[in-house]
């Protein structure tokens, strides 16, 4: 889960690393008095998940405490990338005489945390290391020994930076490494880390992702930055569709029935499991249908949970038909899903034979699910079918024709944004 | 032959107590030849058995009572216990190490990779359903109840390594219909890190006289197929590779998850885009359905052969 | 006493579901809550979770081995199929 600048930068000041003395406020009222407290030229910056504030206009510079007001009034009611700013930041305008760069990422390969460091601030790193890569230094640390300030060190060091910069730098990179750790991120970047005209650094800007396995373990700090439990931050927000997806769910704790992500299409998916859902979802698209909807099914979910799910698709606006379809299962029962989606058509008053485009999902207890599926007439497939013409089978059948040909994939529309 | 694990190959399951442990326990000691599953681990629970498995309160007394190594453990407990019960799995001297449970976050992972690595063992997973030497043994939840997993999994030259669990026994299925059986078959997990990646698998493999090409299932995220496209040409490996990449709809939109916790699209090269046109320079076929894989590797290994 | 789901019906005989302690082994035996005990010890038969029977035979084993003659599973999909 990622945090607003102004979330992260209270992370970096906790851990001893200097920031300005900024202020977060959604009321451009009291951005005036931050202005006025902090005394002379003010930046006032928009707090949204999103790139490109700056050229949006996110981004002003005030000279006066009216300025500041003025300024943020227009940036509290300025969307940018279809996302409405959680509040604005005001900022001293700092005399900066250079700027660096410093990170900390995972590195999947090594499989251990890599210190980024640059004397090359201000700009994205990825620029820095294709024009430059001489000034972008890398370090792996452990992720059982203790970590030594050495460490960060020698990744500064490595980009040429001496002198007393290099003395400062070291406690900051090494704060933000332990930070990175201690607080189970999976991104930490202060970018850009200035220097000021006295020669001390300081965090200008700073952005932080948390592993969402990992929120259970960082309740206190989530709490203190007023982060609510329900906050996803997914690159868009939850639509009424998808939360009801996620409450169908939390029903029960026996296995998945969720994932549910929302699309434009008339084609409802009930799919599983993950690899099985991403190559289904792929290959209703190739033969040009149009998914109403992206969903896992996994772990044996109960019947209740399945139908739930399968109600929640039936029931959306636009929705035709509905194809069940799984890679061959091995825990999740045939029978039981079967008896989910046929119970979800019956309680919505629709013919399952009818509201079922495909049902083709092998494996565990499959001699069961298919006499439920034969007893209601709907049409099934085993392991002989592949996913692929399952997908062909259902998106021939809610066109009532015969399916494009395979590039004639439609453009995805992601639902509930109209 | 097979790489990881053969019929000799004993271990434990760590949370043997658990619903789903119960059914694993059950489908190990039913497949193939029966594996040697000589202890389960649940603290407090010493003395009781499991389908006949004598259940102890540490690893340590069920190395104990074993009176000698235990090769492996295949661990099934709550992420947040998952980290202990893998330190003390490798503490105690067992060497391959199947992770089952999902949900553990990265840092926890790497600390167990790192361990592992330190004190020369190797961990599978997290988040995946294990090994599977067809006919012969099965460590992990793979291909369920040992009457599908027969129905699924023959013997053969193709040793399949797969991000998804489920997805590795469609692929075997769809091997074995066509008369192409597996090695082994390893569903290695969906997670940002896991403790062995395709290139680490591929030099077993490439010592395994009986494996004659691969399958792999890949999504995207992460830059595993990268690593392998390099292996594989450092190496100038002699077994043809076929992939199958899911998840190409994705790349319509960055940032959003899908599927694995490792498939969260986050750069450039983590799109399924970028990764087809990677495995492709190291002349690794791509796939476009499953059900074309068995002859796109079948013509690979004939074509080496035939060299 | 019998109750009908969609695809699974429960017939459990009168004297099955008066027995106190058979109802209590029941209610314990079921892994998804297909039976109650009421206050007095008498057997119920919970409606909403008829459906989700798994099959597994754990209650015929909770009515020492009498199987089908104490307690019956239907398969209502398949023609009303008694589980053996």
């Amino acid at each position: 889960m990622r945090f607003f600048e102004y979330e992260a930068r209270e992370v970096v000041k906790r851990a001893g690393i200097p920031v300005t003395d900024f202020g977060f406020t959604t009321d451009p009222g009291e951005a005036r008095e931050i202005a006025q407290r902090i005394g002379g030229p003010t930046v006032i910056k928009s707090q949204v998940l999103t790139g490109g504030r700056m050229k949006a206009g996110g981004v002003k510079f005030a000279d006066t405490p009216e300025e500041a007001e003025a300024y943020a009034r227009d940036i509290l009611a300025l969307e940018i990338n279809g996302h409405m700013p959680r509040g604005v930041l005001v900022d001293p305008k700092a005399e900066v005489e250079q700027e660096y760069y410093a990170g900390v990422v995972w590195d999947g390969t090594r499989k251990q945390p890599v210190m980024i460091f640059s004397p090359v601030g201000g700009i994205d790193i990825e620029q820095v290391a294709e024009e430059q890569p001489d000034k972008v230094g890398r370090k792996h640390f452990s992720n059982i020994l203790p970590f030594g300030d050495f460490e960060a060190k020698e990744v500064i060091a490595s980009t040429g930076v001496t002198g007393s910069a290099l003395n400062k730098l070291t406690p900051i990179v090494a704060r933000l490494a332990k930070l990175f750790v201690e607080n189970d991120m999976t991104l930490a970047e202060i970018n850009p880390l200035g220097r000021l005209k006295d020669g001390s650094f300081v965090a200008l800007d700073a952005h932080m992702d948390i592993e969402n396995e990992a929120r259970g373990r960082h309740k206190k700090l989530l709490k203190d930055l007023g982060v609510g439990d329900e906050e996803t931050r997914q690159a868009r927000e939850a639509t009424p569709f998808e939360l009801a997806g996620e409450a169908v769910d939390s029903q029960d704790h026996r296995g998945v029935a969720g994932n549910v992500t929302e699309f434009d299409g008339n084609l409802g998916l009930v799919i599983g499991a993950g690899g099985g859902s991403l190559t289904l979802f792929d290959a209703v698209r190739a033969h040009g249908g149009q998914p109403a909807n992206y969903c896992e099914i996994g772990g044996n979910p109960s019947v209740s949970k399945t139908c739930g799910l399968a109600k929640l698709v039936l029931q959306k606006p636009g929705v035709d038909k509905i194809a069940v379809m799984m890679s061959i299962v091995s825990n999740t029962r045939v029978d039981i899903v079967a008896r989910g989606v046929i119970k979800a058509c019956l309680e919505l008053g629709h013919d399952p034979a009818e509201k079922i485009a495909i049902f083709r999902i092998p494996g565990a207890w499959e001699e069961e699910g298919f006499k439920i599926l034969e007893k209601y007439g709907v049409e099934y497939a085993d392991r002989s079918v592949s996913l692929n013409e399952a997908a062909r089978r259902a998106v021939e059948k809610i066109q009532g024709t015969t399916a494009a040909s395979e590039t004639g994939a439609p453009g995805l529309i992601p639902g509930g944004h109209t | 032959m097979s790489i990881l694990i053969d019929a000799d190959t004993t271990f434990i399951v760590q949370g043997i107590t658990g619903r789903e442990a119960v059914n694993l326990t059950r489908e190990c000691l039913d497949y193939g030849a029966g594996a040697k599953v000589v202890g389960g681990v649940t603290p407090g629970r010493l003395g009781r058995e499991v389908h006949g498995v004598p259940v102890f309160d540490t690893v340590a007394q069920a190395v104990a009572h074993h009176g000698a190594p235990i090769d492996g453990s295949v661990v099934t407990v709550p992420p947040a216990f998952t980290k202990d019960a893998v330190f003390e799995a490798i503490e105690n001297g067992v060497k391959l190490i199947v992770i089952v449970t999902e949900r553990i976050p990265r840092r926890d992972v790497a600390e167990m990779v790192e361990l592992a690595t330190l004190r020369g063992a190797r961990i599978i997973g997290p988040n995946c359903l294990g090994i599977i030497v067809p006919d012969v043994i099965k460590m992990g939840g793979i291909g369920g109840p040992a009457r599908n997993a027969a129905q699924a999994y023959t013997p053969g030259p193709i040793g399949v390594i797969s991000r998804s669990g489920g997805m590795t026994t469609e692929m075997s299925s769809t091997l074995s219909a066509a008369g192409l059986g597996q090695s082994t078959a390893v569903s290695i997990g969906g997670d940002a890190i896991i403790g062995q990646s395709y290139a680490e698998l591929m030099p077993l493999f490439e010592a395994d006289e009986q494996t004659q090409g691969i399958v792999i299932y890949t999504e995207p995220g992460g830059r595993m197929e990268a690593e392998l496209a390099k292996w594989v040409t450092e190496h100038n490996s002699r077994l043809p590779i076929v992939a199958f990449m899911a998840g190409r709809f994705m790349d319509e939109m960055p940032g959003m998850s899908f599927g694995h916790a490792g498939t969260i699209v986050e750069g450039k090269e983590d799109t399924a885009s970028e990764k087809i046109a990677r495995l492709a320079q190291a002349g690794i076929t791509v796939a476009e359905r499953i059900e074309d894989i068995p002859s796109l590797i079948g013509d690979k290994i004939a074509e080496r052969s035939a060299v | 006493m019998r109750k009908d789901g969609t695809f699974i019906a429960v017939e459990v005989a009168d004297e099955t579901a008066a027995d106190a302690a058979l109802a209590t082994k029941l209610t314990e035996a079921c892994p998804v809550d297909i039976f109650a005990t009421a206050d007095g010890g008498k057997l119920e038969i919970v409606e909403k979770n008829l459906d989700e029977c798994v099959l597994c035979r754990l209650c015929m084993d909770a009515v020492g081995g009498r199987g089908p003659d104490l307690v019956k599973i239907l398969k209502l999909y398949d023609d009303g199929a008694v589980l053996v």
